[in-house]
């Protein structure tokens, strides 16, 4: 069976660009970079990049596929906005960042265990079960996240900031047995389905 | 003076027994008294947050949001979307301005929306509640309600980012916003200088990569320590969780003796408009606001 990656690589062959432009959230700015580098210090997590935003860029144009899309570097992305408001071309940065890690992990290339790609998974299906976000089965799902023995270690680790909150009651311990939800939750189940469906066949990831 | 009324969008971290529950008890009070209604947005779901993307991807995260708009402008029409947390207004404007420019994007968000029963006209518009303060009710009508003016107390005006980039407050600036320390000096107390006023508190990431984000964290309160701030005030919600929470961390494994509370700018307000300490939210600090708590107490 072919894969979405090998589909899309067959297609794209000789143009990393244009699969980025076709298939990353706002990919068609990324010709728009003039590689002055100001993207790469402005963001707060630069000292923890292997790639700048800039040299993601440029690897781009010179498809280099395979590193882009296996880098961790975008991962690091806080979402603070900094490289966007301080782009001299004013391009959309942050989401092009986001763009390409969601592109990586749907295409199975982004780094296995890499945490941020981990919790951000179970963010989402944290929401999509209810609507809203659980916040005690959210923090306890990442506890557990490298199984069980870490997770009880974790946890314990937390402990006093974990009671801290439940006595300033921004913790309900009540949550595990359900929480906040949304009442039609089958509704917006489908909707994201929907929409990851439509998305999915525009991308060629189905 | 008629009411001011919105569609009112308050996001997770903001429902009762949140992380930021007490935020939204002194949300209420400022509201109170400055005759504004807030009508919560019936069966509201979660914007998707910062990390939404990483699998939720473009429309999944677009149809999210505009499921929230949609019900706005069915439930409250005319009524602008207003809310307090900064991601959810970043994720609803952001959405509402895309959907708005990008026909073929509103047609595939519709069709994903039909599914919950819903269509969005792109009409609603999204704002934060500090922009209700200060372009709707106004700075005359802030410091007008204040009966105890928060004399001698200093803070540490830390704005983040989401509530400042990419948006930010209209006529302020991204380096530089000036709104939060006019606020803490309207309610009668001192904005110190403050250089780490848009440092990123790490976002998510204090749960992934927790020691980056610690490091983020030392530099905002260090700031403050060094520029004789009292409190850090924040209107952020994951940067008051960041900020309280990961000092006693970081003073374990660095040896600090970071000891700074993090309020919100409605938390003042409240005080200074002659709230309890228990309607402030006080009550749902980690790090006790004692200085605060005695000029409720007063």
């Amino acid at each position: 069976m072919t894969t979405a990656n090998q589909s899309a690589g067959a297609k794209y062959k000789n143009s990393f660009l244009k699969e980025v432009e076709a298939n990353v959230e706002d990919g068609q700015w990324v010709k728009m970079c003039m590689q002055c580098g100001v993207c790469a210090g402005s963001c707060p997590l630069g000292p923890a990049w292997e790639h700048s935003p800039q040299k993601i860029f440029m690897m781009i144009r010179a498809g280099k596929r395979e590193e882009v899309l296996k880098s961790d570097s975008m991962w690091m992305c806080t979402s603070c906005y900094n490289c966007i408001v301080r782009c001299p071309r004013k391009l959309p940065i942050t989401h092009i960042m986001h763009g390409l890690a969601n592109y990586a992990h749907r295409l199975g290339l982004a780094p296995q265990g890499q945490p941020t790609r981990e919790i951000a998974k179970l963010f989402w299906d944290n929401l999509v079960k209810t609507g809203r976000v659980n916040e005690l089965k959210f923090s306890l799902a990442m506890y557990f996240k490298d199984g069980f023995g870490q997770g009880v270690k974790n946890a314990m680790a937390m402990q006093s900031v974990g009671l801290g909150l439940v006595k300033a009651k921004r913790l309900n311990p009540m949550e595990i047995l359900g929480g906040h939800s949304c009442k039609d939750k089958s509704g917006i189940q489908k909707m994201i389905a929907k929409a990851r469906e439509i998305e999915d066949r525009r991308k060629g990831l189905a | 003076m008629s009411k001011k009324q919105y569609a009112f969008y308050p996001g997770c971290s903001s429902q009762a027994k949140a992380s930021a529950d007490n935020f939204l008890r002194s949300i209420d009070v400022v509201c109170q008294k400055l005759d504004v209604q807030l009508n919560e947005i019936p069966d509201w779901n979660c914007c998707g947050a910062s990390i939404g993307y990483g699998e939720g991807g473009e429309l999944p995260r677009l149809a999210l949001s505009a499921r929230n708009l949609a019900l706005a402008e069915t439930n409250f029409a005319g009524q602008d979307m207003v809310s307090v947390c900064p991601a959810c207004w970043l994720a609803s404007r952001e959405t509402a301005e895309r959907l708005h420019e990008n026909n073929s994007l509103l047609a595939e968000c519709n069709e994903a929306l039909k599914e919950a029963g819903l269509t969005f006209k792109g009409e609603a518009k999204a704002r934060h509640f500090v922009e209700v303060l200060i372009e709707d009710i106004g700075w005359d009508q802030m410091k007008s309600q204040v009966v105890k003016p928060l004399d001698g107390l200093k803070f540490a005006g830390y704005v983040g980012c989401q509530t400042n980039r990419p948006f930010g407050i209209a006529g302020e600036s991204f380096e530089n916003p000036l709104y939060l320390d006019k606020m803490v000096e309207t309610v009668g107390a001192e904005a110190v200088k403050y250089d780490q006023k848009v440092t990123c508190c790490g976002g998510a990431l204090a749960f992934s990569e927790p020691d980056k984000a610690q490091k983020q964290i030392r530099d905002i309160v260090e700031s403050a320590y060094d520029h004789g701030a009292d409190m850090i005030v924040t209107p952020c919600q994951l940067c008051q969780a960041n900020v309280e929470i990961y000092q006693s961390e970081i003073n374990k494994k660095q040896g600090t003796k970071f000891n700074m509370p993090v309020v919100y700018y409605s938390q003042l307000m409240t005080i200074a408009y002659g709230g309890t300490a228990q309607q402030a939210g006080l009550d749902g600090q980690l790090i006790k606001a004692e200085k605060l708590e005695k000029i409720a107490g007063k």
